[in-house]
């Protein structure tokens, strides 16, 4: 077997009771970036109880191939069906690369059809490009995404890589669009030593500052107790709590469990935005370790700015009904 | 019970710069500490004796400092150490991690349960354990919040991105472990003092009869090509525009940074 | 420091550190307005930090004096409180250890490793660094020892099981006729009297003690009668070492705050950090803190090789003392203003500090001490 024999590009369509997830798409997009270079087609598989309308969704957002295993044995994702099921497509048709989104699912798959492969995965990639010599370079992050690496799987195949969700663009749809749909028969075996419960979406509830993964904080500069109102909306949106600086829990807006500063709490969430807070070192330190800290001001000299990765100068009552209204569009 | 820990030493701090002379990650002042999920891990093992008795043996790849935190999951309640430690060993990817940790578990034989936390804070993988589920042909269960043992069979709820999965498998089965699984314990003075005294194993390629082409270098498929530091925004990046206009560039990027 | 610690002493150092971050530093604001916390020391007691210094045979983990000393330094960096107390805990058990019959030990010492605090008491309301002029007495009574007095600013009083009295057993002999007694809370007669209101240390309880025919086996004489006053100054050089480690890591958690503050304040275009004065004040610090660790560990070393102490303690306490006074004194200045508010923590720790000049040998008495030893040789 020559590494020269393994041709596609091959992207896992993570489906669950019958609905992609965006990510598949998200992949399809990357794999036919990859194309222009490569030159290789472009194959989502999906492994699924019954297809239904998927494979076709699939063509539409950029797939030119799909292989298709259908079996009641791959209704519920279980671990070893759905390896055995990619290894035996692998070893029949031989892609070059394999992609798979960095998901709970993607990541207890990826590795393990690595490990019956043999070959290189490389987790949670931020960037894929193939390279002068055909071989795709993975940039992927480590240490917390203090440091970035180029990973290469050079001498096997085929190259695995997982991406994060939200890393690439998904193709526009188009309506239906052609391509082959090849419906593989495959013996799954039974796997009745793995069972699936039952699967319980979350409900949110409330969640302490310092274990927030966003957080909106609130200043001085909100003037009006009312104002806090689209804030507190705001925190909502972004899937985050509310946080205050020690001004207004000094005129009992809030109460200091929620305070940020040298005399509340230190946070080192995600995402921070501030709204209408100047800066102060006694609130910097307790968040200026924060990710990604986005900050809106009036003033275009305000401390804050100095901390921030994003700022925005202008009117928190302008700008916080509009950052509402984005997400509630990007949410459907 | 027979358990085996799986556990990797990692620095104690994720805020590492490269040296830009040697390009290669500045390891200076970097203290070598359990990996904060391998914890949970341990925590679980150690709970789990309590409950159902039996033995755990805490195994780790690593260079000779690798012995500190060995002793230190010793201390915590783990009756056994291993270190697999030999040159020939040294700069494998997760396969060949892998494939040597699963020799180990081979070697130590009829193995119940194997425990790794989700993933290593440095490498941020999280590849290991299914890596190692393959090689030994156990089933998996990754990203545990909860575990219970009960008749040959692990009942597990397991944490996905908007949810909580209930799973039964039979064991053998391997676990990774996340934060929300348990709190672990404090290593108390006695441990402590107990554990210093311990002998911990080591075991190299040989010991574990390892295939020389599946470890090490020559077992590693992938290959790190360069490392660099992200071009940190140190620059603030003012948005401007009309609200709307600010509005869409922010949640835009903040979508693609997976921030929200 | 090129001290080198043990492999269990490394290991040791590190989950004390790790439980001070995260489960007593926390907390030091709030035992500064609230006082003590039993439910800290609870999870004190379940992860055997009580019985370190203790034989594994009375249920410790036989740490020696180095391991102690890592442990009050470790622990004073999150909260001087909690070191105070577990130096006094340690320092009542260490008289049973050390002078106490098989008996007693047995007796007393698993329950001082695992699970109940002890309290040493020898100060009175009329008489602190003049010992000698105690008048708490003890008379014999067939079996008994009959207590009366009134012991004043006892450390842990009110939340130990096991107090050590030190009471007169002869009253005309001066310190020669001091008698240390074993005496469990709760014995009739025997009760804890005001709670003070302190300037600092306020997450340790300190209380009176009232003793009013308070009856005590003969078997809980420990050592012999008039052996007391010897086992109390022995105690204290024990004392004073951890008294250094508090000092050092006290001075330390200042100077973290100052260093951080004075690298951010910017004042004249750029941080405080870059003026001398600043400069000046915290290489003070950090010269004091090395010195203060050095004396500390060497000291603790010649109580772990068997090696008599008594002057090396008073000048370790003399030292780290002061050298705490005047850093935290420094930290406050370097934060101007807001080293003046509680939010910023470094007069809290000005006020615990100052408690190190006094309790467990005045800086004045330890300077007499020091003085007469040195004229001497």
């Amino acid at each position: 077997m020559e590494l020269k024999d393994y041709k596609g590009i091959w992207i896992f369509a993570e489906q669950t009771n019958g609905v992609l997830s965006g990510v598949a798409f998200e992949l399809l997009s990357k794999a036919k970036e990859l194309k222009k270079t490569s030159g290789e087609d472009v194959v989502a598989i999906l492994l699924a109880d019954q297809a239904g309308d998927m494979p076709q969704k699939l063509l539409n957002r950029g797939a030119e191939k799909v292989i298709i295993v259908e079996s009641p044995e791959l209704k519920d994702y279980k671990t070893i069906p759905y390896a055995e099921a990619l290894y035996e497509l692998v070893g029949k048709y031989k892609p070059s690369i394999m992609l798979f989104g960095a998901t709970s699912m993607g990541k207890d798959l990826a590795p393990r059809a690595m490990a019956k492969l043999r070959t290189g995965l490389t987790a949670d990639c931020l960037d894929l490009d193939i390279d002068e010599n055909g071989i795709l370079v993975q940039t992927k992050p480590s240490y917390g995404g203090n440091i970035m690496c180029k990973i290469i799987c050079p001498n096997h195949r085929p190259q695995m890589a997982t991406v994060r969700p939200r890393t690439f663009d998904p193709l526009e749809e188009v309506e239906n669009a052609s391509g082959e749909i090849i419906r593989e028969a495959m013996k799954i075996e039974a796997e009745p030593d793995f069972e699936v419960i039952e699967t319980i979406p979350d409900v949110k509830e409330g969640v302490d500052i310092q274990d927030a993964a966003v957080i909106v904080s609130a200043g001085r500069g909100v003037t009006n107790k009312d104002d806090m109102k689209m804030i507190e909306e705001l925190a909502k949106a972004v899937g985050g709590v509310l946080a205050v600086t020690r001004p207004l829990v000094d005129v009992e807006w809030y109460g200091h469990d929620i305070q940020i500063g040298a005399s509340g709490k230190t946070v080192k969430p995600n995402l921070i935005i501030n709204v209408g807070i100047s800066g102060a070192i006694q609130y910097n330190v307790g968040m200026q370790k924060s990710k990604c800290i986005v900050s809106i001001n009036k003033n275009a000299n305000a401390d804050i700015f100095g901390i921030s990765h994003y700022g925005i100068v202008g009117d928190y009552k302008d700008i916080v009904p509009a950052l509402i209204e984005e997400i509630k569009k990007e949410q459907h | 019970m027979k358990i085996v820990v799986c556990i990797k030493q990692v620095p104690d701090t994720v805020d590492v710069k490269i040296d830009p002379v040697t390009k290669n990650l500045d390891r200076t002042n970097i203290v070598g500490v359990i990996n904060p999920f391998d914890k949970n891990a341990i925590e679980e093992a150690v709970r789990l004796k309590e409950k159902h008795g039996g033995e755990i043996t805490v195994v780790s790849m690593g260079p000779p400092q690798t012995n500190e935190s060995l002793r230190e999951a010793l201390a915590l309640g783990c009756d056994n150490a291993i270190l697999l430690s030999a040159r020939e060993l040294g700069g494998a990817d997760t396969l060949a991690t892998g494939y040597t940790l699963s020799r180990a578990i081979e070697k130590i034989g009829a193995v119940d349960i194997v425990l790794f936390g989700s993933h290593a804070v440095d490498a941020d993988t999280g590849q290991t354990g299914p890596i190692v589920a393959e090689n030994l042909g156990y089933r998996q269960i990754t990203f545990v919040s909860k575990v219970e043992v009960e008749d040959g069979y692990v009942f597990a709820s397991r944490t996905l991105e908007n949810g909580v999965q209930k799973v039964k498998a039979k064991l053998p089965v391997v676990l990774t472990a996340t934060k929300e699984l348990n709190k672990p314990r404090y290593a108390t003075p006695i441990k402590i003092m107990k554990a210093a005294k311990k002998e911990i194993t080591v075991w190299n390629h040989l010991d574990l009869e390892c295939d020389m082409d599946r470890i090490g270098l020559k077992g590693s498929p992938t290959a790190v090509t360069e490392i660099f530091e992200p071009k940190r925004d140190n620059k603030i990046n003012m948005l401007k525009g009309s609200p709307e206009e600010i509005a869409k560039a922010l949640v835009n990027k903040l979508l693609a940074d997976k921030l929200l | 420091m090129l001290f080198e610690f043990t492999e269990e002493q490394k290991m040791i150092q590190k989950m004390v550190k790790e439980f001070t971050e995260n489960e007593i530093a926390p907390l030091d604001e709030k035992m500064d307005n609230e006082g003590f916390n039993y439910e800290l020391w609870d999870k004190i007691k379940e992860n055997g930090f009580l019985g370190i210094p203790f034989p594994e045979q009375y249920g410790g983990s036989g740490g020696d004096p180095i391991t102690s000393a890592i442990t009050i330094h470790e622990i004073a960096k999150g909260s001087a409180s909690v070191a105070l107390t577990l130096d006094a805990h340690w320092l009542a058990a260490d008289t049973i250890l050390h002078h106490g019959t098989e008996t007693q030990k047995e007796k007393y010492l698993y329950k001082a490793a695992t699970d109940t605090i002890f309290a040493f008491s020898l100060t009175e309301p009329m008489a602190g660094s003049d010992a000698a002029g105690i008048q708490s007495t003890a008379v014999l009574t067939g079996d008994e020892y009959v207590l009366n007095g009134t012991k004043a600013w006892c450390t842990n009083g009110g939340v130990s099981g096991v107090y050590i009295i030190l009471a007169k057993t002869d009253v005309n002999i001066g310190f020669k006729g001091i008698s240390a007694f074993i005496v469990e809370e709760g014995t009739p007669g025997f009760t804890v009297g005001k709670k003070e209101n302190k300037m600092g240390m306020r997450g340790s309880n300190t209380t009176e003690l009232v003793m009013n025919d308070v009856k005590v086996s003969k078997e809980n004489l420990l050592g012999k009668e008039g052996d007391g006053f010897k086992i109390a100054m022995i105690a204290l050089d024990g004392a004073r070492i951890s008294i250094g480690a508090i000092s050092a890591g006290l001075a330390e958690s200042a100077m973290k705050i100052a260093k951080n503050y004075a690298n951010q304040r910017v004042a004249f275009g750029k941080p405080i950090a870059k003026l001398q004065a600043i400069q000046f004040m915290i290489a003070n610090m950090a010269i004091g803190i090395r010195a203060t660790e050095l004396m500390t560990f060497d000291c603790a070393k010649m109580k772990a090789q068997g090696m008599r102490h008594t002057k090396d303690a008073a000048m370790v306490k003399v030292f780290g003392a002061e050298m705490a006074m005047q850093s935290c004194k420094d930290a406050i200045q370097i934060l101007g203003g807001n080293g003046y508010s509680k939010d910023y923590h470094v007069e809290r720790y000005l006020r615990d500090a100052k408690l190190l000049e006094i309790g467990e040998g005045a800086s004045e008495v330890l300077r007499m001490l020091v003085g007469t030893t040195e004229l001497n040789s």
